[in-house]
């Protein structure tokens, strides 16, 4: 069946993912997720305790871009990158247009002296939605395995 | 001239070291940096006659539940006992010192240590002592031995407005004097219902816990450093607004009110980084604001000494407990909250707004790391200070937030528990 979703398509899509993130092309990010998309950066113990709120949190794709705009526009922070190590995604469920995986992830923080520190870990909890020849994310919620984050979080899971 | 002496360079115990001149307009870099000033801290302050933050009254709702928490560096339970009081002891065994509960809350009947199964009910009383009358006949606890005279020190308690706050001093005043009319009505005007917890994170800040309470503090800073805010004209410094400090100088509440009409050029011809006109939001649905409290008041910031945050940004709300953790690491507890009559428009527009603040906060995230860069900065300056000069010298109200009034309202109350 043409435009069904493959696992393939699900780790080119999250290699994508990574790539804009990690590679300073944070303009390209928010075109990974539909129009209508949900994505929160939240903790393992909020999301076992069914609280809504995120660290980051956006549910237009509109949100997206204005979180990229405050990084580049508005907000202070010392110059850092990320690299993103994604583990397998688990396939929980796939109609064919629409799939839910989990996959882990650990991000490691490069500040501009070098001092580099594991940041994050945790699971995305994602849905991925086909539409012709695209996938794109209509959900991804980075669930971080840790409730501290140190000093800040500029750059997104 | 006066002369600075680096506590870290005198004797053992701590010792007042001479404060620079200028009073309450300078403050030494090694005020930020020493063991000594830690311990004492801990000592005159924390365990002092001040109340410090423990949690929400709806954290502990129902008889039974707890939150592990912190006063300083002392760990401590909160809880609520079947007679449906709250009440908060240290989280230590008065067996070896061991901590009582290892988790950072849930729901218990009682608690057991872990290491020889000593037990303890929820107000932190002694119950049972493992093989108290031995074995066999054999061991057990001498004849003298009293479980009523050991158990783990006790706090006072105080409940306002649905937050708990304790206390290990005899003397602190009762909460509403503690906090004065002014900033008590600034609290009663946010939590005037019962709220609902949303979520909760720490942000680990890398630098003394002093700098995070005195940048909340600081109104001078916050329309410089965050340009979100400015951006979207949400908080300008000739904005209308305005600030209360506190009798005893230690708390207070700093307010604006929104004004779309207002053109301010001052920024503009400051060639100030902050004033970037041509940003707008794709989806301005973050800044719709609901009038929640029907006074045209958009942001409200509070804070009760020694640890306490109240925040207002727009429909935003949090409350934060600021925790030394080490001598330049500091926990900054955020709890977000709403209301428990929230409709499904105003969770959403608070799911949306609690973008403003947090660790990733769009007017917030600078917070984190700026006491990092002063506490870099000052690395080898312990014998310099800093300049708390904007605004005069005094501590007093000021219908203005160009103003350090309230950061050297701080360290009036600082220096006078420390005794320095």
């Amino acid at each position: 069946m043409t435009g069904a979703i493959t696992t393939e398509r699900i780790l080119a899509l999250q290699a994508a993912y990574i790539r804009c993130i990690d590679s300073d092309a944070l303009e390209a990010w928010p075109d990974l997720f539909t129009d209508e998309c949900l994505y929160v950066v939240t903790t393992a113990e909020n999301h076992r305790l069914g609280y809504q709120s995120g660290i980051i949190y956006a549910d237009t794709k509109g949100m997206l871009v204005d979180r990229v705009a405050a990084l580049r526009k508005a907000n202070v922070y010392e110059k850092q990158s990320y690299r993103h190590i994604v583990g397998l995604p688990h396939i929980i469920k796939n109609s064919g247009s629409e799939a839910e995986a989990e996959t882990p992830f650990l991000v490691a923080r490069i500040m501009h002296d070098g001092e580099t520190s594991i940041f994050a870990t945790g699971v995305y909890l994602d849905t991925y939605r086909a539409a012709g020849v695209d996938l794109k994310f209509a959900r991804r919620l980075a669930v971080c395995d840790s409730s501290r984050v140190d000093t800040l979080m500029a750059l997104p899971l | 001239m006066n002369v600075t002496v680096p506590p870290g360079s005198l004797p053992n115990t701590p010792q007042p070291a001479e404060w620079p001149e200028g009073a309450l307009t300078r403050v030494p870099y090694w005020i930020y940096q020493s063991p000594e000033i830690t311990a004492l801290e801990q000592q005159n302050l924390f365990e002092g006659p001040v109340w410090n933050f423990l949690c929400l009254e709806a954290e502990v709702a129902k008889p039974g539940d707890y939150r592990v928490t912190f006063v300083g560096a002392m760990p401590v339970v909160v809880a609520r006992d079947f007679d449906d009081e709250i009440y908060a002891f240290e989280n230590r065994c008065a067996h070896r010192g061991a901590l009582i509960a290892l988790d950072t809350g849930g729901h218990a009947r009682d608690f057991t240590c872990v290491y020889h199964a000593w037990n303890y009910d929820l107000k932190g009383n002694l119950k049972a002592v493992a093989f108290e009358d031995g074995v066999n006949g054999k061991g057990g606890m001498g004849k003298t031995f009293c479980r009523a005279d050991h158990g783990p020190r006790k706090l006072r308690i105080a409940l306002f407005c649905g937050l708990v706050f304790g206390s290990l001093s005899d003397d602190v005043p009762p909460i509403e004097e503690y906090l004065g009319e002014e900033v008590a009505s600034r609290i009663k005007r946010v939590l005037h219902k019962p709220v609902v917890v949303t979520g909760r994170y720490t942000q680990m800040l890398p630098n003394n816990w002093k700098l995070y309470f005195e940048n909340v503090k600081d109104t001078y800073h916050a329309s410089l450093l965050h340009t979100f805010f400015t951006t979207f004209r949400i908080n300008r410094l000739s904005q209308r607004g305005g600030m209360v400090v506190s009798p005893d100088g230690g708390s207070h509440a700093s307010f604006s009110f929104i004004d779309h009409k207002s053109q301010q050029n001052e920024y503009a011809a400051m060639g100030i980084r902050s004033d970037n006109e041509d940003f707008a939001l794709k989806d301005k649905s973050l800044l719709d604001n609901a009038d929640e409290f029907n006074d045209g008041c958009h942001m409200q910031i509070l804070t009760v000494f020694p640890n306490f945050v109240l925040q207002q940004i727009q429909n935003a709300l949090a409350v934060r407990q600021i925790l030394p953790k080490a001598q330049m690491q500091t926990a900054l507890n955020w709890t977000t909250f709403g209301f428990a009559d929230d409709t499904p428009d105003m969770t959403k527009r608070r799911l949306r707004q609690n973008n403003l603040a947090g660790p990733a906060g769009y007017v917030s995230m600078e917070d984190g790391a700026v006491g990092g860069f002063v506490q870099r900065g000052i690395a080898a300056a312990s014998g310099e200070r800093a300049v708390i000069e904007m605004g005069g010298s005094s501590t007093a109200n000021e219908g203005t937030r160009a103003t350090e009034a309230s950061v050297r309202g701080f360290w009036k109350r600082y220096r006078g528990l420390m005794g320095i």
